[in-house]
């Protein structure tokens, strides 16, 4: 999922309101940004939702890093359709977190200089037209398994930003499972570059849901404030247990030896990633955290002129209009 | 914020005949170009055949402290909704 | 040349327009300077790889059966029919808009009579395309202006864009055989004749933009014909085709 470790805020407010508060939420009535909210429920979300929006933005570049090397015409205009989404996904999350009171601006400077994060599946390389293929079956089948439940989450904005994204995603994970399957059918070169790509992106697509937090405080703090719906452990199995079956029928094999049905507890046994490399990633040691943060920040520095320049003339055209009247 | 694009509410109405409905949000520096991006990024799947802006500090909004006085009252006139009238069966569809 | 020659040199021209205007737009894609550009600029992008996908599958089926694809990634440099214009690197995010507004300009007009087209297949890509072009036009007219009028900066930067690329304008009107024969025909339009529109729409919008079209009429020419293209194609085409070129005969 998009938003790793989001630790919740504690909070310490009128215990009434909380009260009212949290009957609202188990009632499933959506708070709005006009609402009273404790304060530890706005900060968790502009977080959350931020670190969301963040990993929608530098998402954008490992996939976009294929665009000008598309195979065809049609493989082009898909991925550039499915990156360009990923664009309007950050701004519909950056419009939901401006509601929480955190301006675009903000929350950008807030990741351009490091002080939020991203998910830390984006600080791995896309290095064959494969890797194309498993982001979007991998990586994008992972993020919807915490998308799709987040649509009723509390917050209005948020809620209705994910069902926007969710309605739009349908076609992501379809595409790039299509893209590797040609693979997985091609010549012995592209079959090669697609269990490739499966081996280097099966346990950072499995580190995407984060550390075990079923003794989590944090998590069940968010749980009960529905801006998270489910543990980190029982959408990583849903995960596994999803996506084993469509390798199969693609004839690639998933890097764990310990892998296996277990017939009693009715899903698949598998190892845990290395949690150390993650933990390495999210303090910036991935293979590409500083690409990523150096591309995102070249972006906005060389946009400066431009964001300047167009409010610029928009200003002068108002004070025009206001002096003729 | 020093130099922040105005941020625009964006109201689109999908087909002929519907009221425009509130699809989000985005950045814009002034209406035109509020207008030219809602277009790029709230129509990109046909969603829409009219397009309106608003700026977003302009819009005035009902506190929700008002919720009671301002929404309750209508709760009461039940006769608004035609379900209220017992219509007999021969009389056939109204 | 024989008629069928001319018609297949004619829709290269406008088939390798837009591959190679939208693989160079393609690039902004993650990097522009706001998200609704970034939106935006991708939306361009797309629109001319469709049409591009028109164009080359008829110049293919002209050609004895070959696919927009073939025609893409299985050309070399000097059969690419493009003008100079849309091959030149992005640049600053100035120079991209500046490209495309001095395209778009040109590309309207063009669609404009291309409508009118003897051969239907002609005229209805142009009637697609049209629709869509005529927003690109207005949208990059809206930003040159926003610019070329903006900051101190923003116009350096504009008329730096605009002093670049003026000398690329010239070749979209320039007049060969290919052109003598698809007028004769009257498949698409003598080129020079679009000249005054386009002097008249882009003098209009260049005005508004404060910015100053430079005195020189010297024109770039060799993209049309394929005679000299620019350095940069070949860069291009080393990325666009390194698929199709590294692994021969695979179907991706």
């Amino acid at each position: 999922m998009y938003a790793q470790m989001v630790q919740s805020e504690a909070t310490e407010e009128d215990p009434a309101k909380l009260g009212e508060f949290q009957a609202k939420i188990d009632a499933d009535i959506k708070i709005e940004p006009k609402d009273w909210m404790p304060q530890g429920y706005r900060k968790t979300l502009i977080r959350q939702i931020g670190q969301h929006a963040h990993s929608e933005i530098v998402g954008q570049l490992p996939e976009a890093n294929w665009i000008t090397r598309a195979p065809t015409l049609e493989r082009k205009a898909i991925l550039l359709a499915k990156v360009q989404d990923e664009a309007g996904h950050g701004l519909y999350l950056y419009c939901a977190a401006e509601t929480l009171g955190v301006s675009r601006d903000e929350i950008t400077e807030m990741l351009l200089d490091g002080r939020m994060k991203y998910s830390s599946i984006f600080n791995y390389p896309t290095l064959t037209w494969a890797d194309v293929g498993a982001v979007g079956w991998l990586v994008d089948g992972a993020a919807i398994m915490n998308q799709v439940p987040l649509q009723r989450t509390s917050y209005g904005p948020y809620s209705r930003a994910m069902i926007r994204i969710c309605k739009e995603e349908s076609f992501h994970q379809r595409q790039g499972y299509d893209a590797i399957r040609k693979m997985a059918e091609g010549t012995a070169e592209q079959r090669r570059m697609a269990q490739d790509a499966l081996n280097r992106f099966w346990y950072p697509s499995l580190m995407m849901f984060g550390p075990s937090d079923k003794d989590s405080v944090h998590s069940a703090q968010s749980m009960a404030w529905k801006i998270k719906m489910n543990t980190n452990d029982e959408l990583r199995q849903k995960f596994v247990d999803q996506t084993v079956p469509q390798a199969e029928y693609l004839g690639l094999t998933i890097p764990d030896p310990q892998l296996k049905w277990n017939e009693d507890r009715g899903h698949y046994d598998f190892s845990e990633p290395d949690w150390a490399e993650f933990f390495d990633v999210i303090k910036g040691n991935g293979p590409c955290n500083v690409d990523r943060l150096a591309a995102r920040n070249k972006a906005w520095d060389d946009g400066q002129w431009v964001r300047d320049g167009l409010l610029a003339h928009a200003k002068k055209k108002r004070a025009g209009k206001v002096a003729a009247e | 914020m020093k130099n922040e694009w105005p941020l625009w509410e964006v109201f689109i109405r999908g087909q002929h005949g519907m009221s425009h409905r509130h699809v989000g949000s985005l950045h814009a520096p002034d209406a035109e170009m509020a207008i030219k991006n809602a277009r790029d990024v709230y129509t990109r799947r046909n969603e829409g055949v009219s397009i309106w802006v608003v700026e977003a500090n302009n819009i005035s909004a009902s506190s929700p402290s008002d919720k009671g006085p301002l929404y309750e009252p209508s709760e009461s006139k039940v006769y608004r909704h035609p379900t209220f009238f017992d219509i007999p069966d021969d009389v056939g569809a109204m | 040349m024989t008629s069928d020659e001319a018609f297949k040199q004619f829709l290269l021209r406008m088939g390798d327009n837009t591959l190679i205007l939208g693989h160079r737009v393609s690039e902004w894609c993650g990097h522009a300077p706001v998200l609704e550009e970034d939106i935006a600029l991708a939306n361009t992008a797309l629109d001319l790889i469709g049409q591009t996908q028109m164009w080359l599958a008829l110049a293919g089926e002209v050609d004895g059966g070959k696919s927009a694809d073939d025609l893409a990634y299985l050309r070399d440099a000097w059969d690419f029919r493009n003008v100079l214009l849309v091959e030149v690197p992005n640049g600053d995010f100035g120079r991209t808009i500046m490209r495309q507004f001095l395209f778009d300009a040109w590309h309207s007009i063009m669609l404009g009579r291309l409508i009118k087209s003897s051969d239907d297949r002609v005229a209805a890509i142009a009637a697609k395309a049209s629709k869509e072009v005529a927003y690109h036009l207005e949208r990059s007219s809206d930003t040159v202006v926003g610019l070329g009028d903006g900051t101190d900066e923003s116009h350096a930067r504009m008329q730096a864009a605009l002093d670049y690329l003026w000398p690329y304008v010239g070749e979209m009107f320039a007049c060969d055989a290919v052109d003598e024969q698809m007028a004769a025909a009257a498949i698409a339009p003598d080129p020079a004749d679009l000249r005054d529109e386009y002097d008249a729409l882009v003098g209009k919008v260049l005005t508004e933009a404060t910015l100053t079209i430079p005195d020189n009429r010297f024109a770039h020419k060799g993209g049309r014909d394929g005679r000299m293209h620019t350095e940069h194609l070949g860069h291009l085409l080393t990325q666009m085709q390194w698929l199709q070129r590294a692994y021969p005969g695979a179907s991706w």
